[in-house]
């Protein structure tokens, strides 16, 4: 079977990887990038461990094909926090020791963020319907809604 | 698994047409990758057909209707400013449909083809007599929405055939459109029945109505009775009672832990009602 040529930009920078018709971008980012930062927990798109944006929209790279990332603009966590300083949202969730195990983590802060640069003053219930998606079998969302309302609030400041 | 990636929709059904094995489409991906992730379907030639030229316009027609490209996700018609103006119910329908990721992927044309009786997407499209374009070996055609399932994961689709656009009729003067459904928690679930309602008023009187239900029969089931009973009504308490009877009269649900025949069935008629009030508001310019 003939692997696929792939050539696109991670957090930035211009990448490529050959790929298996198969594999997922999920795949493509751990495996042939190196970018261990987007989980897997379900590979169907129910948990949202994977979420990473492409062209600006938040998915789940489990449910993307390598291949399709083709010419496309990739962001994930590990291009979240700038010249090593965290980003509010990563800062806010130690504060609030808003996770457990982490697993479910770099999802959400990819998740939270593409919500507030959408909408930077979100009300409680349209950040929970927009992180239906991402599950956390340990905090019960509380820390983590408190984290992100708080780093949405700071941000809105800071702006 | 061979991946192409077609620049028009003739090829993608020459190559459909041509192939031995199993053939899918690629737009979202959000049912195809989940059926080759877990090996319920691996694909022999995969066609993602997002680089063929319009797959992700929504525009507007001459005529006042809206043509749909394939691969337009469920977030872009959300946020599209005129769509959900003009067709609320088939755009709440869409947007029912997964998390916000699955909306960021997921296509209306791929909720219709997967063939699901209780896809949300679908009973909005049928209600207001949306139909597709198929683009197969021996050129294209127009086929009505409704007639595109056949059964629980099944089209009428040939081998060689693809659907090449969505085409949604104008909106038109005094109407309106709702989609309602009910699942068992309040978000991301499949439905356990759906129902959409679509009509057009004269002043306070219903002139056209289309009721369409789903998950309560193998297919999504538009239902003329539940038509007549708002037609020429002004929708009282007496069009209401005869349109709930109507729907519960027409499910053949299945039974089981999600929902039972006699809940699947009662749910049926008080969506029909709530979803005839939705609408008949729209169309009256008294809600949007």
């Amino acid at each position: 079977m003939s692997k696929i040529h792939v050539t696109t930009k991670v957090n930035g920078d211009e990448v490529e990887y050959l790929c298996e018709p198969r594999e997922t971008l999920l795949d493509c980012l751990r495996d042939h990038l190196d970018l261990t930062g987007a989980k897997e927990g379900c590979g169907t798109g129910d948990c949202g461990a994977c979420s990473v944006t492409m062209d600006g929209r938040l998915v789940c790279s489990c449910l993307v094909l390598g291949a399709e990332a083709q010419g496309k603009e990739i962001a994930t966590i590990e291009g979240m926090a700038e010249d090593g300083a965290l980003h509010p949202l990563q800062r806010k969730f130690i504060e609030h020791a808003a996770l457990q195990c982490g697993i479910c983590t770099p999802g959400i802060l990819v998740a939270a963020k593409s919500l507030l640069e959408k909408n930077p003053d979100p009300t409680e219930t349209e950040m929970r319907y927009w992180l239906a998606g991402n599950l956390c079998r340990c905090t019960g969302y509380d820390k983590i809604i408190r984290a992100v309302m708080d780093a949405a609030a700071e941000m809105r400041e800071a702006s | 698994m061979q991946y192409h990636t077609p620049p028009s929709f003739e090829e993608a059904s020459r190559i459909a047409a041509s192939a031995s094995g199993t053939t899918r489409f690629l737009a979202g991906g959000t049912d195809v990758l989940v059926q080759l992730r877990s090996d319920l379907v691996t694909p022999d030639d995969l066609i993602d057909v997002k680089h063929i030229p319009g797959v992700k316009e929504i525009a507007r027609q001459e005529d006042g209707g809206w043509r749909i490209g394939v691969a337009v996700a469920g977030a872009e018609m959300t946020e599209h400013p005129d769509l959900g103006r003009d067709w609320p119910g088939i755009v709440e329908g869409m947007d029912l449909i997964g998390s916000t990721q699955i909306q960021g992927r997921a296509t209306l044309v791929g909720n219709l083809c997967n063939g699901s009786p209780a896809a949300d997407g679908v009973p909005a499209l049928v209600a207001a007599g949306a139909s597709v374009t198929v683009t197969g070996p021996n050129g294209a055609r127009d086929v009505a929405v409704a007639d595109i399932p056949t059964g629980p994961g099944k089209t009428c689709l040939e081998k060689g055939e693809v659907i090449s656009a969505l085409n949604i009729p104008a909106r038109g003067e005094n109407g309106g459109d709702a989609y309602l459904r009910f699942i068992p928690r309040t978000e991301m679930d499949i439905a356990v029945v759906g129902c959409a309602v679509n009509l057009r008023v004269d002043g306070d009187t219903i002139t056209e109505a289309r009721v369409v239900l789903g998950a309560v029969a193998p297919t999504i089931r538009a239902v003329q009775a539940c038509a007549d009973a708002l037609i020429g009504t002004t929708l009282d308490d007496a069009a209401l009672e005869a349109l709930d009877k109507a729907a519960r009269a027409a499910c053949e649900p299945i039974d089981d832990k999600r929902g039972t025949v006699e809940f699947r069935t009662d749910v049926a008629g008080v969506l029909a009602r709530r979803a005839a009030k939705i609408a008949y508001a729209r169309a009256k310019g008294e809600q949007s």
